[in-house]
Formats: C-alpha cells, structure tokens, sequence
C-alpha cells in the first residue's frame, strides 16, 4: 500500500510537470477553431492584423516547441479525486506542487510567484498555497483527473465582483458583465472567454467564474436558463466593439461561460473572471496503477 | 493607414511625429525591455538606469531566460505585459530620459496622452500573448542590468522586423483606446435600454 502510494504520487508528479509545459505550448482545438472563425468575421482593418498575427503566433509556437505565452502565470490545477484512488488529497497537492517546480527549473520557465507584501520570489512557481487546486469529490470511482490551467495574470488582473441585490434580477447580471468587459478594454487580450459566476457566496461565485474559463469553447451550461443567459451574454458583449486587443473591432469575446449555484434568497452574486485568447490548458487522467493518460482537449 | 519602418533608439523627432494613430509600424535596431519593478526602482528610490534612454523603445517585458554566465542569458520565450499598471511612468520617460516610444499590450489609459504630446511620445500596440512569435524577431539579448530584479530587470534587446505594432496613442493628442472606450460607453447605453 505504501509502494502503491509513492508510485502514485510520482505518477502525479510526472503529469503535473508535464501538463505545465505543455499547456503553455499546445493550445486545445476547441480554442484554435475559436480564433480561426474570429479572424473570418472580424472586419476592422487593426483587428484582423491582431487576430492574423495571432493564428501566426500559435503557428510559430508549434513549430519552434516555443511557449504560445511569456506569460507562464500562476498554475491552477482542477483535480478531480475518485473516492477510492488510493492517494490521499494531502499527497496530490504534494505531487502538483513538486511537479510545477520541476517544469519550471527544467525548461526553464520565467518564475512569477512573490511574497504578496514582500514581492520577493518565493521560487520556482510555488509557494505559500501556491499552486492554486479546485478540488471536487466524486463517489464511487478510482481515478483521478488532473486538469492545469496557467492563467496569465493581465487577464486574470480583469477580475469582478458585484453584489448585487435581488431586485436587479438578471437585468443587473447583464449589466455587470457588459460594464466589466468595456472597463477592461485591451488589457486582458481580448477576444478571450468571459468566465461568469453567479449565485452561492462573494467567494464561491468568483471561484464558478474560474470554473466557467476552465470550460472548452462552445460547451453549455447543462441548466437552460443558464445556457440562454450565455448566448445572450456573448451577443451582447460582441456588440461593445472593444475589438481584438482593445483596438476596435467586431470580435471581443471568443465565447461567453456561466457557471451557477444556488444562493440566500437576499443574494444575487455576480463575478466576471476574464481569460485571455491564450486560454491554456490540459489534462491527464491518471489510473491506480499509476498510468497516465493526456487530454488535451478535456 | 500608413505603414512605418523605424529604427531606434531615434535621433530624428519627426520619425514619431509623422506617426498617427491607428498607422502600422514595424521597428528595427536596439529596444529596452522594461517593467514594474524597474520603474519603480527608478522613480519611487531614485536609481538612475544604467542605460541611456535617449530616443529609446521602451517594450513593457519580463523575458523567460536561460542563463549563460555572468551577465549573459539567452532568450526562452519574450512577450509583452500589460502597460496600463506602468502608465504613472509616462511622463518622468519623456520629460527626464527623452524616450520616445513605449510598447506594450492593452493601451494606455487617458493620462498618457497629454505628456505624450508634450514630449513627442508614442504608444505602440504589440498583440498581446503572441510571445512565440515576438521571441523570433528578437535576435540577440545584448545587456541585462540589475539582474537582482530577475525577470524585471533592465533589458537590452537586438530586434529584426519587430511587429507588427499599431500606433494606439500618436504624439498628437489622438488615442485609439479613447476613441473605442467613448463609442462603447455609447453603445451600452443603448445595450442596457434593450436588456
């Protein structure tokens, strides 16, 4: 049992290091079909020369095996624990951690984490609850999903909050979001995908909208009240004209994600989590006998 | 919309005077790569950059680097930040160093364009995340100072077709960021009417 959950945890180790560098150089489909039909429908002569270079630069990146972003972020991981994988939690965080410093010394990556007051590095990428890991639970399995997300921190800088109260309603939900993202005009690369959290608590509902960028472009939201909300969403925020890198033109956002909870009957919390164009990410499955499986389009 | 091939650092001022905004510009020559850290360490404790800035491009920086030795790095991946966080530093670069082009990502907001007409200034537009690309057209890590401040030291960069950049702000009084902001706030007015 030991044996197994050293193996494990070096399995783990392994994925993260290799999830890390690889999020940051090979984009998922989803995301470079997203920007090959935001180049088609964009008219504006400033923001085809910014989606042109940006399809060349995605290009350019596999080609030379090169980070599509300098930005190597802060990496967030999504992992999702089956009941009987035979790792504890404690451990997993262990092993995303090791493995994020690994990636960063070995390639090398730019190391952006800081002591919050301080602004001293605090090493290579990690530090004091540094990686960042959403964890979710789930019955009756034994595997474990391993998903990295690098957020880039001139996206992850656009970030929202708005408490707004019931007799707003969806109205002022719409009205947040449309505010938030003409508020942040090119600093958070657009066309990107606007994470929106709405519902739960101030913290759970910015914690949905890092959930809601997780999500590949063009998936839905299961509940269809939520869904319309995100069609709605993206046509309106396409009607803004803040354009490809703040610099005008028709296309701003890639695709609009909501994610929801339920909430107190005296809340309506709204969160906007803007991610960029480079919307990294990747995945792995890992299995009790410690294999790893990538996904790059989970 | 015009399209320019500048060389820096610059010694004629009309090389950005004739620039407006919205034009396309593709530079050549030396480039300093700069950022938080380093403006701070300027401008808030007083430090005098060990690097002439006269006619300088600024590029808003902190490269991803293997180190070689003492002083030398090789480039790993080279992109641009965010500028509006840095936009405080404007008008001490003209007025005191004589810079004459800032370029980063996202814009500048409205508090730039002033000294930027006052000191024959430019903000240039990089598209912002295409570092893969960007880091092909910088030949050569020339210089690194304050390496202390590692990633967000004092770079000096050798650049090839360095682009494309969109003039966001002209030395003129114009910004492309002024003008999309006020038709946005336009147009949400008319948006939150339909909600």
């Amino acid at each position: 049992m030991q044996q197994l959950a050293t193996d494990l945890q070096a399995s783990v180790e392994d994925a993260a290091a290799h999830l890390y560098v690889w999020a940051l150089k090979d984009i998922p489909q989803d995301l470079r079909d997203a920007l090959v039909d935001a180049q088609a429908r964009e008219t504006s002569v400033s923001g085809r020369r910014v989606l042109d270079t940006i399809v060349r630069n995605v290009d350019v990146a596999d080609d030379a095996h090169n980070l599509v972003c300098q930005d190597t972020g802060i990496a967030v991981y999504h992992a999702r624990v089956g009941e009987h994988f035979p790792l504890h939690p404690a451990r997993i965080y262990e092993a995303l951690r090791d493995g994020t410093a690994r990636a960063t010394l070995e390639h090398p990556l730019r190391s952006n984490a800081v002591h919050t007051i301080t602004r001293e590095n605090t090493g290579p990428n990690i530090g004091y609850r540094l990686p960042i890991v959403h964890w979710e639970f789930v019955a009756d399995w034994d595997g474990l999903d391993v998903k990295c997300v690098p957020k880039g921190s001139g996206s992850e800088n656009m970030s929202f909050l708005k408490m707004c109260v019931p007799a707003d309603g969806v109205r002022g939900i719409k009205q947040f979001v449309l505010e938030s993202v003409v508020d942040a005009g090119g600093k958070p690369c657009p066309p990107g995908i606007v994470g929106v959290g709405i519902g739960g608590s101030a913290d759970y509902a910015m914690h949905l909208a890092k959930e809601a960028i997780m999500r590949p472009i063009g998936t839905r939201n299961p509940d269809p009240l939520v869904a319309q909300l995100e069609d709605e969403l993206f046509a309106l925020l396409n009607e803004t004209g803040i354009g490809p890198m703040g610099l005008g033109g028709d296309v701003t956002v890639l695709q609009c994600h909501v994610e929801h909870a339920d909430t107190h009957m005296t809340l309506n919390p709204v969160a906007v989590n803007y991610q960029c164009w480079a919307a990294r990410r990747a995945s792995a499955h890992i299995s009790v006998d410690g294999t790893i499986d990538y996904d790059r389009e989970a | 919309m015009a399209v320019h091939e500048l060389t820096f650092p610059i010694t004629d001022e009309q090389d950005i005077l004739k620039l407006r905004a919205g034009d396309e510009v593709v530079v050549q020559g030396h480039i300093v790569g700069i950022r938080d850290r380093t403006q701070i360490r300027i401008f808030d404790e007083g430090v005098e950059p060990p690097m002439d800035l006269r006619g300088a491009f600024l590029l808003h920086t902190a490269p991803n680097v293997r180190k070689l030795g003492p002083g030398r790095y090789e480039k790993v991946c080279i992109g641009t930040t965010t500028s509006a966080r840095m936009v405080r530093f404007t008008e001490p670069l003209g007025a005191r160093y004589g810079v004459r082009a800032i370029c980063g990502k996202g814009g500048f907001p409205d508090e730039a364009i002033e000294p930027m007409r006052a000191h024959g200034m430019a903000y240039l537009a990089i598209v912002g995340g295409a570092a893969a690309l960007e880091t092909t057209q910088i030949e050569e890590i020339e210089e690194v100072a304050w390496e202390e401040l590692m990633p967000e030291c004092l770079w000096k960069f050798r650049v090839k077709d360095f682009g494309p950049l969109t003039v966001g702000i002209d030395a003129h009084g114009n910004s492309l960021y002024h003008d999309v902001q006020a038709r946005a706030h336009a147009k949400l007015e008319e948006l939150y009417a339909r909600l």
